[in-house]
């Protein structure tokens, strides 16, 4: 294998991505809300050796419209929480990553440190997560804590944000903060059942975290123990610079959606310049292209499916991520052109969740394999280990312990 | 064997956090690792248990103004890990205890039903309250509820709690490919709730899951807590695990039922319950003389005493006399996260009390306390405990038992080897699962959907 190999993840979302996907003929839109459909998804995905899938949420219902709510009812509507999802699943997995997404707006650090962490224990290290705010006004009617002004896409967005949303992505870097002390609040070997002297751990290895933000404050020690990975990967999907300024400071991987391979040099280097305005220079942080795929083994059952698809949708289907029609090997060319522009690896949305997501495993995988920039079998135990990321020392210890 | 005999409902309370858990035994494992909850899961669902038990805390406790380090610490996410369960079980119920404090509904309304969804019928809420500021130090409301608003905090919670549930009917999912409808209905899932602690609204989305709610355990032992239970809870965690403290308990709240249109079979009483078994009675006596010695080291004693007077013991010999200064009965400023130090109401006429059961039976501090603290529920063989644990249930002290073993996580192996073939071969506790959700062990119905849709839900919620 050449000496930087890519890394490969699925976002798995519904029944795919494209709102008419659960029509499809190999859809199971019936099974949606069962434990045995997302467990086939993700050993399809194991099977594939992809470093890790991502499990969409939201505290809100799907809506077409991604600010304001709907009352479609020819779209999937519905889901289970993306943690508990997760959880599910990796009894029943042995090496892919398992990314659940959190809302930051509305919950708690202290609850969802503990429920990543956990999932580190269940999955014996693949555990991680996604951030993601919440800036419309209708999620926030769920909670009934603060009233958010109405934000546009632009807003979001574009190159002037209003401060709101300059002001939840700093929450959510708080957040971020806040959930990795928690992962260090006790030592690795805090707990030392010495029976000598009846104590069960050492309490100078306990660490209060004493976090004081804007939106919050956290004394801590978490009530969970330090996860086997240390700090579990944290991931963020960014399209502007106030996101992009949240990924170089807090996150382990960043999901980007350049078009071209210039436009993801461009990111590529926002991001980097951000890393080092947080003193995180020296860090991995992996930025991974956004890539929506319809994959057939022609580009014309490719293209007839997307078609027919956006037959059913009514509207020809758009995404702020490139959407690629095509095959595994058009695919593959595309990858590797993109990295050029400095990404590290691919966050790939299948369109139909079962259909798209065997043709990465089966197509494109092999595809890569064949090219040499993809793995042959899982190097690695955890999560961390996939993406290359040592096990962190504690920022409580002291050094050299 | 069937029986006319009343059925016997039992679960596994995972070993928890406190003195009670015996970790420095050579058997005792890992409280975290997730092989100790599988471990501990499957022995419960190989005895055919009701359900599995976890409780929660959500501050480390301290004492005399330290982290709290002679008892087993550390524990995971509860409903992460009861989901991670459901993948290595099949049939046994999960509850888990979710604080309505530091929540806010529609999030845990999520959890549940999601949990509900994932284990296909299996999940349930123990719904508990906190109130101090200790705990919301590490929460975004910090110490926000006055103790006396602790109840209606929780009641008007689970309330919503409840209409986010049935805010899905159970028949808005088509996923009718061939018409395109995947929603039988475009405002499922409205809700619109306001009280003086929740006003939200909007729409809910998770559809309405196999046992339509989970089922609602709650563990109030007060008039008002009763109230609230036999009002709106599926089952009671109490802690009246003596016979006649346990009928008068089970009367009492059986007696409630009535006032709000429900039967004594709608609400069952599940007191907390420890045990030792032995080959024969006498070694159990002995065994359980061994655990309450393991339980309570001279260190225990001081710390144990310390919660009730108030006051820094540490001088003291745990094998010498009892104290003769007498607590401090000013505000709790020795042990903080602890639920317990609010039991012992009268500080100083416990004191009074224990100085004479001390000085009639020369009983040292660590004597005392173990002679003070609650002892094992069931002692003795195999034979003596089925048919104690059968006489209560018969007796109507209880529906059954959460059954908390001391040691993890092979603590129930015994228990599911020795004693629950004895209860089915008397006839009063299930061969096999005859259901698949917990409402079905528990022999609950599965509520239908209250109230009507909330069609405005959709709309702009707030202003």
């Amino acid at each position: 294998m050449s000496a930087s190999p890519l890394h490969l993840a699925v976002a798995l979302n519904d029944a795919g991505w494209h709102p008419a996907a659960w029509r499809e003929p190999d859809a199971r839109p019936g099974e949606l809300f069962t434990a045995g459909y997302w467990a086939d998804l993700v050993q399809e995905a194991e099977r594939g050796l992809l470093d890790f899938v991502t499990f969409e949420d939201s505290l809100a219902l799907q809506s077409h419209d991604p600010l304001l709510p709907d009352e479609r009812t020819d779209e999937v509507r519905g889901r289970l929480d993306a943690v508990l999802t997760a959880a599910r699943v990796a009894p029943l997995t042995r090496s892919i990553g398992l990314v659940p997404t959190l809302v930051a707006t509305h919950t708690e650090p202290f609850h969802l440190s503990k429920a990543i962490a956990t999932l580190d224990y269940v999955s014996g290290g693949r555990a991680g997560l996604r951030v993601q705010i919440a800036a419309q006004r209708h999620v926030a009617a769920h909670f009934g804590r603060r009233d958010l002004p109405q934000v546009g896409l632009t807003d979001l967005a574009g190159p002037r944000p209003p401060q709101i949303v300059e002001d939840l992505f700093d929450e959510a870097a708080d957040y971020v903060e806040a959930v990795r002390r928690l992962w260090d609040s006790w030592e690795d070997d805090a707990e030392i059942r010495d029976a000598a002297t009846g104590r069960f751990v050492d309490r100078d290895k306990l660490h209060y975290i004493d976090f004081e933000g804007r939106h919050f404050s956290v004394r801590g020690p978490a009530i969970t123990p330090r996860p086997p990975q240390g700090q579990p990967p944290v991931a963020a999907l960014a399209h502007a610079a106030v996101p992009y300024r949240l990924v170089g400071r807090a996150a382990d991987i960043g999901f980007v959606t350049p078009q071209d391979p210039g436009q993801a040099a461009a990111i590529t280097d926002g991001i980097r310049r951000e890393q080092e305005a947080a003193g995180r220079a020296a860090d991995t942080v992996h930025v991974f292209g956004e890539v929506l795929v319809f994959l057939d083994r022609t580009e014309a059952e490719a293209r007839a499916r997307r078609d027919r698809l956006d037959a059913l949708l009514g509207e020809p289907y758009t995404s702020d991520a490139l959407v690629f029609t095509g095959t595994p090997a058009g695919l593959a060319d595309l990858l590797l052109e993109l990295r050029e522009g400095g990404l590290t690896g691919f966050r790939l949305r299948p369109a139909d969740a079962v259909h798209d997501l065997r043709a990465i495993t089966t197509g494109l995988v092999p595809e890569l394999q064949d090219r040499g920039v993809f793995r042959r079998s899982y190097e690695a135990g955890t999560l961390r280990g996939l993406l290359g990321l040592p096990r962190p020392a504690n920022r409580y210890a002291p050094a050299g312990a | 064997m069937t029986s006319d005999r009343k059925q016997i409902h039992l679960a596994a309370h995972f070993p928890g956090v406190n003195n009670t858990t015996v970790w420095s035994d050579p058997a005792a494992g890992s409280h975290i690792e997730f092989e100790s909850f599988t471990h501990f899961a499957r022995t419960a669902e190989r005895a055919k248990f009701d359900f599995l038990f976890l409780a929660e805390g959500l501050r480390l406790r301290e004492q005399g103004g330290k982290i709290y380090d002679l008892d087993v610490m550390g524990r995971p996410d509860t409903f992460t890990v009861l989901s991670a369960l459901a993948a290595v079980t099949t049939r046994i119920g999960l509850t888990g205890t979710i604080n309505s404090t530091f929540n806010e509904p529609y999030e845990v309304a999520r959890q549940f039903a999601s949990l509900d969804h994932l284990s296909g019928g299996r999940a349930a809420w123990n719904v508990v309250t906190s109130w101090d500021a200790f705990t919301g130090e590490n929460f975004r409301r910090g110490g926000f509820l006055a103790q006396g608003d602790r109840y209606d905090r929780a009641e008007q919670f689970l309330r919503t709690a409840q209409e986010l549930f049935d805010s899905w009917r159970g028949d808005e999912i088509a996923a009718d490919k061939e018409s395109g409808r995947f929603l039988t209905d475009p405002a499922a899932g409205a809700f619109r709730h306001k009280d003086r602690h929740f006003d939200i609204a909007g729409r809910f989305n998770v559809p309405r899951s196999p046992q339509g709610r989970p089922v609602i355990f709650q563990a109030g032992d007060s008039d008002e807590g009763r109230t609230f239970a036999a009002a709106t809870a599926d089952a009671i965690f109490s802690r009246h695990a003596t016979l006649e403290a346990g009928q008068a308990f089970y009367r009492d709240v059986k007696g409630r039922l009535a006032r709000f249109g429900r039967t004594p079979e709608e609400l069952l009483i599940l007191p907390a319950a420890t045990f030792v078994l032995g080959d024969t009675d006498e070694e159990a006596q002995e065994r359980a003389h061994e655990v309450r010695r393991a339980q309570v080291s001279g260190q225990t004693a001081i710390k144990l005493l310390e919660q009730v007077w108030n006051r820094d013991l540490s001088a003291y010999d745990p094998d010498g006399p009892l104290p003769e200064i007498d607590p401090d009965t000013g505000e709790q400023h020795v042990s903080q996260g602890r639920a317990s130090v609010r039991m012992v109401r009268d500080p100083l006429a416990t004191a009074r009390e224990w100085r004479a059961l001390a000085e009639a039976e020369k009983l040292s501090i660590r004597d005392l306390v173990i002679r003070t603290s609650a002892r094992q529920t069931f002692i003795g063989s195999a034979r003596t405990v089925a048919r104690t644990i059968e006489e209560f249930v018969q007796a109507e002290a209880s529906d059954g038992f959460i059954l908390a073993p001391h040691i993890t996580p092979g603590g129930l192996d015994e228990f599911a080897d020795t004693v629950v073939p004895l209860l089915q071969e008397r006839g009063v506790f299930r061969h096999d699962y005859e259901g698949t959700t917990l409402r079905d062990h528990l022999g609950l119905r599965t509520p239908e959907p209250a109230g009507a849709p909330v069609r405005s839900g959709a709309e702009e919620a707030a202003s």
